[in-house]
């Protein structure tokens, strides 16, 4: 507990900007911690540290914390983030988003980030809904689940978002749950220490407006699904597809190294001044 | 216009490489864009130009990304750029308005072609004076200014990002095709000849830095990422930390003061070329590259013994009423050329209250209004 109280008057802007919003039982405040043990244990100057966020419930994370702080458009986040990280690459930049967010409006930006491969770490709290506005369908609503604008049952399909990350070209994904607290420390502890764009998709709960509505109970429910439902990566190699169809995967799901995009412009410039002196 | 001498190197420029130019003769050291007609040019030699001199390029994977680009950047010190075309301007506004409520400098190109939508890629127009005033929604301010030389817009390319620094906000040029694509000679000064402001810093302790406290002139000093001066940048209305607010005590007097920041400051922001005005009976409103015709039809106007007169507007918002205004009372009448339905003229117009007789030549087939078209109206007015 003790150590709980160092991080909060080390880190969050707690005699300026709470209560927060978020409901209780929330998943984004696990994130939180998460994020902040992470940037704890690796020692890293505040000032040297920018959290980027979007819109949404996720959006308003990084206005509780002592860093550089940055709440951006809609989706926009990752762009916003590609410009800081650009103009000083020796910044920390850590973008937070939601699943609406980061893959139905910011969907674009999602996909060109991890081709571009900035040294930049995103995290996706991924509740399968627009909590924000109401329990809207997002691009991770399951198939056949409920929404207040699929009041029917909702007939399109999920996006997996660290499958599409994975594809999209990143050079490491992870996915872990706001259930694994400690394993989700170490992910994003991870993600931010790798060099390269690193995504961790969070899986999170939205009990207020997914759960309710589709009758999977309340936090401490939602929470046990995950527990349930998770398998860590390396335990697929022995299950059948059977034993899996229910089931995703948790841990680190891909880890490459690839040239990175700010060391690769250094020698751009080299290039272009080599040229400009030819030339001269 | 290109008469003046200087003692610079002499080079053959098209506009949209002398804005190159100018953005990189004020410090630009960021410039995100996509490519789009009549713009592209910009994009092109930017990414040439500015890693030479150890500055970033990004082609970013549409317009909505480089505004949010260059807002990234500029939080983190950099001054930086983007250029577009009207269907990538449309796309910018959101990000736009960002820039203009977190007080962002930064400064965007839009070279003009005709519109709605795709509208004619490759030919002229001045239809996007109200979108630059108005797109990004909601009440907030802008400063827009339009070039109608080369010489304009390497000249005008620097002030706007010394306003940008200067006011913390976003400012927007509007170009058009005829002034992009046009290859004129002209001198490019020496960088000491040059005025080059930079956005104020604080120099307080970190600890007694209030972000968005308002002073004498209304514009805070600007913190960047990294400097140790940590706090909350937002698009939602903020108090004085930064930090959302929905209390009326905070919410007015945050967006007066981002107002009043720009309109305070309206004799350093407005700026026009004046010719042959001041024993006018005809005044000649123009700007952009109809103020080339225009100029030349006023000239040649005087020849036929018209008392015309030119003012070219260059600043375009906020509009330059104080400048006009006077006139009004003094002129027979105003002529107001665009290449729209009649943009500037509305605001003449709504400046005039009947003061004197505004008429319009508009033109939206995409080629420019010759010099004979003004001259004749001019003649016959």
């Amino acid at each position: 507990m003790a150590e709980v109280t160092k991080l909060i008057h080390k880190y969050l802007r707690h005699d300026k900007k709470f209560p927060h919003v978020w409901c209780p039982g929330c998943g984004n405040g696990i994130v939180l911690g998460s994020l902040i043990r992470a940037i704890d244990k690796l020692g890293y100057e505040k000032d040297d540290v920018v959290l980027v966020s979007g819109i949404g419930c996720s959006g308003r994370l990084p206005v509780y914390v002592d860093f550089n702080t940055l709440h951006t458009t809609h989706g926009r986040a990752l762009t916003f983030a590609t410009g800081v990280k650009l103009a000083n690459p020796n910044l920390h930049v850590i973008v937070i988003m939601g699943d609406g967010d980061a893959t139905a409006i910011g969907g674009n930006h999602f996909i060109h980030a991890a081709r571009r491969n900035l040294n930049l770490t995103a995290i996706i709290i991924n509740n399968n809904i627009y909590g924000m506005t109401g329990g809207q369908y997002s691009p991770t609503t399951p198939y056949g689940a409920l929404a207040t604008t699929a009041m029917y049952r909702h007939i399109e399909h999920a996006f997996s978002i660290a499958e599409l990350a994975v594809t999209a070209g990143a050079a490491m994904v992870a996915r872990g749950t706001v259930y694994h607290a400690n394993m989700l420390d170490k992910l994003i502890e991870k993600a931010i220490v790798k060099r390269g764009f690193s995504v961790v998709e969070v899986v999170s709960n939205c009990h207020t407006q997914y759960g309710r509505r589709n009758k999977l109970g309340g936090a401490v429910e939602m929470l046990r699904w995950q527990k349930d439902h998770a398998v860590r990566v390396e335990k697929t190699a022995e299950m059948g597809e059977e034993e899996l169809a229910d089931r995703f995967t948790i841990g680190v799901l891909v880890d490459r190294d690839l040239p990175i995009y700010t060391e690769e412009y250094k020698k751009i410039r080299e290039a272009a001044r080599a040229k400009m002196a030819a030339a001269r | 216009m290109n008469e003046q001498a200087t003692t610079g190197r002499q080079v053959l420029l098209q506009g949209n490489e002398a804005m190159v130019e100018g953005a990189l003769a004020a410090g630009c050291t960021f410039f995100a864009g996509y490519p789009i007609t009549p713009a592209t040019e910009i994009s092109e030699v930017m990414s040439v130009k500015l890693p030479a001199v150890g500055g970033t390029f990004v082609q970013m994977e549409d317009e909505i990304a480089s505004m949010g680009a260059i807002i990234g950047a500029s939080l983190a010190g950099a001054k930086s750029m983007t250029a577009t075309s009207g269907p990538g301007f449309s796309l910018m506004q959101e990000n736009l308005g960002f820039a203009c409520v977190a007080e962002v400098p930064c400064v965007v190109v839009n070279v003009m072609r005709g519109g709605p939508s795709t509208g004619l890629p490759t030919n002229v127009s001045q239809a996007d004076v109200m979108q630059a005033r108005w797109g990004t929604h909601g009440d907030h301010p802008i400063i827009v200014l339009a070039v109608s030389t080369t010489k304009e817009c390497f000249d005008i390319t620097v002030k706007a990002f010394n306003l940008a620094e200067k006011y913390r906000t976003p400012v927007i040029i509007l170009s058009d095709e005829v002034v992009g694509h046009t290859r004129e000679k002209i001198s490019l000064p020496h960088p000491g000849e040059i005025e080059v402001i930079d956005r104020i810093r604080p120099n307080m302790p970190p600890e007694w830095y209030v972000p968005y406290e308002d002073n004498s002139r209304g514009v805070p000093p600007m913190g960047i990422f990294g400097d140790g001066y940590r706090y909350h940048v937002t698009g939602l209305v903020h108090d004085v930390r930064g930090f959302p607010t929905q209390r009326p005590d905070e919410i007015v007097p945050f967006l007066n003061r981002i107002h009043r920041k720009i309109s305070q400051h309206f004799f350093d922001i407005l700026m026009v070329d004046e010719e042959l005005t001041e024993d006018a009976e005809i005044l000649v409103v123009a700007y952009g590259s109809v103020a080339r015709s225009a100029r030349r039809a006023v000239r040649e106007a005087r020849e036929r013994g018209v008392k015309a007169g030119m003012m070219q507007l260059i600043t375009l918002w906020p509009f330059p009423r104080q400048i006009l205004e006077p006139y009004l009372s003094r002129v027979k009448a105003v002529l107001v050329p665009e290449l729209n339905m009649g943009q500037v003229s509305r605001e003449v117009k709504r400046i005039n209250q009947g003061a004197t007789r505004v008429e319009t030549i508009n033109r939206i087939d995409g080629n420019l209004i010759t010099p004979e078209e003004i001259l004749v109206r001019l003649i016959k007015m």
